[in-house]
Order: C-alpha cells, then structure tokens, then sequence
C-alpha cells in the first residue's frame, strides 16, 4: 500500500512542531517556568494555527534575496551621495528620531521575542516567535546600515544607542518596551504582537516610510519596504495569539481585556512622537497625523474589533479619548519639544507660513483656534532674536514618562493633571489612560526610572542641565541640540547647495 | 538622480558611530561592527522582569562566567543579520541540489533495507537532539549579554531547526513524504532503551538555570562528541552497509558543523583565557557534562556502531578541542 502524502499544514507541523516531544525525565515546567503565572490557562497546545508556514531553507533563500537588493541599495546611495537628495535638511531629523527612538526597540523586539521564543511550551508558537526574533533584529541592522551614511554627514545620529538608555524623551519608549519585556510572556504577545503589530504598527511604518519617500530619502524608504513583508508576518502571529488565547478557555478573555485595554493606551501614547513628526518634521507632507489616526486606527481597528466582539472582547479603554485627542496630540507633542530644544539631541523649529497653512485646512476645529496664535508668538520671539526655551525641567508622566504637557481633551485650554497614591507617595498622570495602567500594577510602575527625577537626584552626573546634556547624554551641544536655524546641518546643507551638489 | 556629484566637495564630518570610535578610533567601520557593538541596553531598566525579579531585563549575572566587557566575543565569520542569511541561502542552494540529486535518480530505492531501518532508528531521531539544541542556543539568547554573543546564538539557534528539518527530509525521502519514518523515529526515541539516555540528557539541558553552562553542554560537550559519532563515524559504517549516497543528505550538516566551530572556538578561547576562574569554571563543567553526555551515548552508540572504540575516537577528539581552546592543559 502506498502511504498518503502529507499535505502542507501537515508536513510543516512534521518539520516544526512534531520535534518536541512529551518529557519523561525531567520537569517539564521547570523547562518552560513562566506559563502559567499571568493567569492565562493553555488547555491544548496542539490548536495552535501555524500562522505562517516557513522552513529555514525557504527562509534563508527568501531572506537572502530580500538582503542582496537592500545592501545594493544601500552602497549606491552612500557612492552617490543620496542624502543630498533629500527635501530639505530639515527632514533628516525625523531619522533621528527613528534611529535613536525605534530602532532600540527594534532591538528590544529581537531580545523579547528571544525569549518567549525559548520559553513557550508549545512548539508552534517558539517557532513563529524565534522567526520573529530573527526578523527584528534584521530590522535593527538594517536600520543602523541605512542610517550610517547620515551619521557621516548630519548631527544627533552619532551616539544612538548611548542616548537611548538615558535621554529624558527616549525613555518614552524606553519603557514602552521595558514594559512588554518585563512582562508575562502571554502579555508580551498581546502587547507587541497583536496590540502593536497588529492594530497600531501602520501608524507607525507607514508614516515613516511614506514620509521617507515623499521626501527624497531612498534609503529608509528602502529598508520600510523591504521590513513590510516581514510585517506581515508578524501580523498574523498577533491575529494567531489572539484567537489561540481566547479559544483555549473563558478565563482568559478578561485578562486579555485588561491587557488590550493598557497596551492600546500606552501605544497610542509612543505614537504622539508620530504624530508630531508627521505634522511638523516633515517638509513634505504625507497626511496629516489625524488622517492616518482615522484610517489606519478608525476604520481598520473598528473593523477588527467588530469580528473580536464574539469572543466577548470590547473595544479598548479609553478609545473615546483618543477620538478627541487627534485633533490635539502633535500639536501639543511638538510644542514640548520645540520649548524644550535645547534639551534635545535633535532639531526643532517652527512651522513655515505654507505650513501653517496646510495644518489650519487639515484641522479646521483647533488650529487655528488653539495652536496657531502659539506658533505665532514664537515666531515673533524669534524675528526679535529671542527664540523661546523653557527653564527648569518639566514633570514626567509616572507611565508613559512623557512630559505633563497635554491638555484636558475638553479644555485645550487647561493641562490635564492625575494623580494617584501609593504607599505613601504621590504620582502624577498625564491622562485617564496612565494613571488607570498605574492603578492596576502600581509595584511596577513606582519602578520607572524617570529621567527628570534621576536629574534632581543627582544620579545623572550633575546638577544642571547643560552638564548632564553634554556628560551624562553625551551630546555634543551646539551641534545636536537647539534649533534648526542657525544649526550646523543647516550651514553645511546650504553649501552643499550653494555649490550646486545638493 | 539629477544631481552632478562632486564628491570631493563632500568632506564626511565623522567616519562612524560615537560608540564604534571609542572602541576603535576615529576610522571607519565595518557593518559588522555598527550592527554589534553596544546594540543591547546596557543600563536604567525601567522595571523588574516579572518572570525574574532577581534579575534586571540585561543581567550579566545570569551566569558566572565573568568578562570585562562581554563584547569581545565577537564572530570570527562576521555575521550580522544580512552576511548571515546570505551565506546560509547559498548553502542550502547547494544542499538543494543535493537532495533533488538524490530524489531524481530514486537513490532510496537503491538503498538497501538495513540501511534504510539503520537511518530510521539511528539518524532521524536526532532531530529531536537538534531541536534540543534550538532551545538550548535560544536560551543563550535570551538571556546571554552582549549582541556579539547573543545574535550568533540566535543564528546557531536558527541553524538547528534547520539542521533538525534536514534530517526530517531525509526521512521524508525515505518514506514517500507519508512522515511514518518520523513516527517510527520518533517512537524509537521515545521508546527504544538505546535512546533514553540521549533523551533524558536532553531535557535535563532544557532545565539548567546559567546559559553559558547550557552553551557548554550543547555547543562544545555533546556537539562535538555527536557530531563526529553520527556525521563522521556513522557516515563510514553506512558506506560500508551500502549507503554511501546518504551521505549527500548530511553534507549540509558536515559543512554547518565546521562553520559553527570556527566561532565557538575562538569565543570559547576568549572567554578562557580572559580569567583563570573562568577556565576553571569552563573545565568543571565540560567535565561534568562530559561524563553524563559519554554515559548518556553509550547504549545508542554501542547498538549503531559495532565498533567498541568509537566513543573513544570521539572523545579523544574532544579532548584536543578542549586543549586547542585552552580549557584543560
Ligand atoms: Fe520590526
Ligand atoms: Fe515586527
Ligand atoms: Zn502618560
């Protein structure tokens, strides 16, 4: 008798999941220890759906390819010079931002994704999460390679991985994923996997990369596209953890509630440096930062969550809010950065006329009305000299750790301030969202390290600004920091012009 | 592009990244260094992991084996992600061949009978022992410090479960692609008294807390001691059974072994020669996993190999590997 052949799904599980086998002699949950402490009850391993079905031959193959295009890329732009191809200098610090603020957590997908990829117990799910891993640190790699010819020709690149452990801003996704990491490993897949990968990565990769490409930069525009298949991958382990978790037992369905009710939050909070970069850092403009808010999060995410309802799964927490809050965020995100540029290892500026204009047609309820008389008086500062920095340092959001510096969503006009008690202390809140996530886990979060306190505490080698900038950040002030005007990325760009290269 | 270069004109204003030039100098870089050093978070964790509270998210006590800085350990081959992949892809190219070579001209049907149950029992279930060796190396991984070490544990961990698939072909060859030898293969590592102690040394690894002591056990105790028995050793008994052919199906493991020494030798010779108290610490635990890992080969080795001094000619070997490393003197 001829024995049947196998059929796809079945010969992937016979290359990947049959290797594992039942344990006889040692302890199995002493070899996968962290399983079972979230809560989440896994009843059978074997209803894990492959979410992709790649072996390593194909995937060295495929991968290989995608790399020798990419490289190639990258060799030409840096022989012809690409960054001179770029809009306006002005653009390249929206990479900055990038390489110093995303790519770490890049990094820090690669190490989390490491580690449920070793500590899961069903073999299915180790594997999908160790291609993942893999993936992410391609995506770091491929980062500092496409960023390496800027670092030879623009400031505040230089020293990326240095700043990000330390820098007041950088800790916003710091930790962000700190966060995810130092959770479960089922929390962290909700977290990163569906909660970011799944309903919120659009809002970050597209706009960077449309905004890349919009504005002459070749080699970031590369590198996104080249990410976005494995993207997609990474998309259906998020949509697989999901229904895996909620399909195995009811108990699970209120802890993934909570779970997507804190990392929508603390997502859409990463996302106001987003926001602001496409509204302000962009010379060329893509779509405004509420657009893509309504397109990719709205329409997309109210789709998803519709299919979610039948496994008694809401809409997240605090999704009214954030309704209210497109029309509000970049702008009060790049205020804080603009006020506090010199503490910056980037550059800000104010909004060109054009571009106050563009900003008045794309958010004809606030801008002009909130934002623009601001912008303004900045403006008239700086025609008087007196370019405008705030003293002193701000108060830091105990979750998100982004300065308190967002507003009341009904009163634009007044700061929202929240705050909450525990053990004897105090705890300041930016939102409804941040001061619920601390609620729920306050052991946790009296942990952050937050930069401005660590300042005052004198953890950060002294105790003025300028020497922690130039000590503790390593920047190299004058040059990384302040505004665009009057910067050296400035002077440089326009001689490359003036001598016709740029 | 529109523009009319004059690159002379364009003078850079530094050659690479701050970290690289403060371990380097003010020169430019290789992508392997700006794709490795000083990757990994190195200090103001936020919180605690939940799952280790003892720890920190990047720990380099999770393990005691010390180093100054654990970013000397770097890759003799280079690999970043992108040298990685490349060199991995033209590899399996050739191993493609291979077993399209051998699938076209029915090679399993020349094979005889005792050839064929010698695989299913003795070479097949070693992928269990590979996929072992995936989660051995992604433990590294996770909780090793340092991208030099860390990536090229993740690339070996990769590795496995390719190597762990490739065996799984070759019982996908022998079989129709029904998978019955893998039940069969499976069922004898299950099940076969030859095997259990491989198996049960095998999950004793999955359990051990220092991941430089599981890079030990695996990487350098029982590859170096299998991989001989079961590539080399096993590869000459089945050409004397009439099997000869088999051997273009583990050519890519053969290859992969020696690619992956040259890297664990000279990050074990590193780590070695950094401290006394960590060669010490390196030799007690060879010495320990040796005894368990030989004890462990006897049986399966004694049923697939008729020859009595075969773990000798293996551990013989591992001995001078030991010496070449500088671990024993
Ligand atoms: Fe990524
Ligand atoms: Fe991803
Ligand atoms: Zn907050």
């Amino acid at each position: 008798m001829v024995a049947k052949k196998l059929n796809l799904k079945d010969k992937y599980r016979a290359l990947t999941r049959d290797l594992d086998w039942d344990y006889d002699y040692a302890d199995r949950k002493k070899a996968f220890p962290y399983e079972e402490f979230e809560g989440i009850k896994i009843t059978d391993w074997s209803k894990w759906e492959d979410p992709f079905r790649l072996t390593m031959d194909a995937y060295w193959k495929y991968q290989a390819e995608k790399e020798k295009k990419l490289y190639a890329i990258f060799d030409a732009f840096s022989q012809n010079n690409g960054h001179l191809n770029v809009s306006d200098a002005r653009y390249v610090n929206a990479i900055k931002v990038f390489l110093t603020g995303v790519s770490p957590l890049e990094y820090q997908a690669f190490q989390g994704y490491a580690h449920v990829g070793r500590q899961f117990g069903g073999a299915g799910a180790r594997v999908a999460c160790q291609m993942q891993s893999i993936d992410e640190l391609r995506h770091v790699q491929t980062q500092i390679h496409a960023m390496s010819h800027y670092n030879k020709f623009f400031d505040g690149f230089q020293d990326w991985t240095h700043m990000h452990d330390r820098v007041w801003y950088l800790s916003v996704p710091k930790s962000f994923f700190d966060d995810a990491r130092s959770a479960g490993p089922f929390e962290f897949l909700i977290a990163i996997s569906f909660s970011f990968e799944y309903v919120l990565t659009n809002l970050l990769f597209v706009p960077f990369m449309s905004g890349a490409a919009h504005n002459g930069d070749m080699a970031t525009c590369t590198f996104g596209f080249s990410a976005q298949s494995d993207e997609a991958r990474h998309m259906t382990l998020g949509l697989e953890i999901i229904k895996f978790l909620l399909e195995q037992h009811e108990d699970n369905v209120p802890i993934v509630q909570k779970w997507i009710d804190k990392w929508f939050w603390r997502g859409t909070r990463l996302l106001a440096i987003v926001a602001m970069m496409m509204d302000y850092m962009l010379p060329n403009k893509v779509m405004s930062w509420k657009e893509a808010w309504e397109v990719y999060f709205e329409d997309a995410g109210g789709a998803l969550f519709k299919d979610l309802a039948r496994y008694g799964i809401r809409m997240p927490k605090f999704v009214e809010t954030t309704a209210k809050e497109k029309e509000h965020i970049s702008h009060q995100a790049w205020w804080i950065f603009y006020t506090h540029g010199h503490a910056a290892g980037f550059h800000t500026s104010i909004p060109s006329a054009e571009e106050m204009d563009w900003l008045s047609e794309k958010y004809p309820d606030t801008f002009d009305k909130y934002y623009r008389p601001r912008w303004e008086l900045a403006k008239e500062m700086e025609d008087r000299g007196e370019r405008f920095y705030t003293n002193g340092l701000p108060q830091l959001c105990t979750t998100c750790q982004i300065p308190m510096g967002f507003t009341e969503m009904d009163d634009p006009t007044q700061i929202a301030y929240r705050s909450s008690d525990f053990e004897g202390e105090k705890y300041h809140f930016c939102s409804d969202g941040c001061k619920h996530i601390f609620d729920e886990e306050p052991e946790k979060y009296v942990q952050s390290w937050l930069p401005v306190h660590q300042i005052y505490q004198g953890n950060c080698g002294g105790a003025d600004v300028e020497t922690v900038l130039r000590e503790y950040y390593k920047m190299n002030l004058g040059e990384d920091n302040m505004d665009f005007k009057g910067s050296p990325d400035e002077k440089r760009w326009n001689e490359w012009k003036s001598k016709g290269v740029a | 592009m529109t523009i009319e270069i004059k690159t002379a004109t364009l003078q850079p204003i530094r050659n690479t990244f701050a970290n690289i030039e403060r371990r380097f100098g003010d020169k430019p870089a290789s992508r392997y260094q700006e794709a490795t050093y000083d990757l990994q978070g190195e200090t103001n964790f936020h919180y605690r992991p939940l799952w280790q509270p003892q720890y920190e998210l990047n720990d380099k006590s999770r393990t005691q084996i010390k180093m100054e800085d654990w970013y000397d350990l770097k890759d003799p081959r280079q690999f970043y992600y992108g040298t990685y992949v490349q060199q991995r892809a033209k590899h399996q190219e050739a191993t493609e061949t291979n077993y399209s070579f051998f699938d076209k001209r029915g090679l399993t049907e020349h094979l005889p009978e005792e050839v064929k149950s010698h695989l299913i029992t003795y070479l097949i279930p070693l992928r269990h022992v590979e996929h072992t060796a995936n989660l051995n190396n992604m433990y590294g991984c996770a909780f090793g410090y340092g991208t030099a070490i860390t990536q090229a544990l993740l690339y070996n961990a990769m590795d496995r479960l390719g190597n762990a698939q490739y065996l799984s072909r070759i019982g996908l060859l022998l079989d129709g692609n029904s998978s019955e030898s893998l039940a069969t293969a499976k069922q004898e590592w299950l099940k076969n008294p030859a095997w259990q102690g491989m198996r049960a040394l095998c999950e004793e690894m999955t359990t051990v807390e220092d991941w430089f002591e599981v890079f030990i056990a695996q990487d350098l105790v029982v590859d170096t001691l299998v991989f001989n028995l079961f590539y080399e050793q096993l590869d000459q008994k089945l050409a004397v059974m009439g099997g000869r052919d088999v051997a273009l199906l583990t050519e890519f493991m053969q290859v992969w072994n020696k690619d992956s020494s040259r890297w664990l030798d000279s990050v074990l010779k590193t780590v070695a020669s950094e401290s006394e108290d960590n060669r010490a610490l390196l030799e007690e635990w060879v010495q320990q996993w040796r005894v368990k890992t030989l004890a462990a080969l006897r049986p399966v080795i004694a049923a697939m190999l008729d020859k009595g001094d075969a773990l000798d000619i293996a551990d013989a070997l591992l001995e001078a590997r030991l010496k070449k490393i500088g671990i024993t003197r």
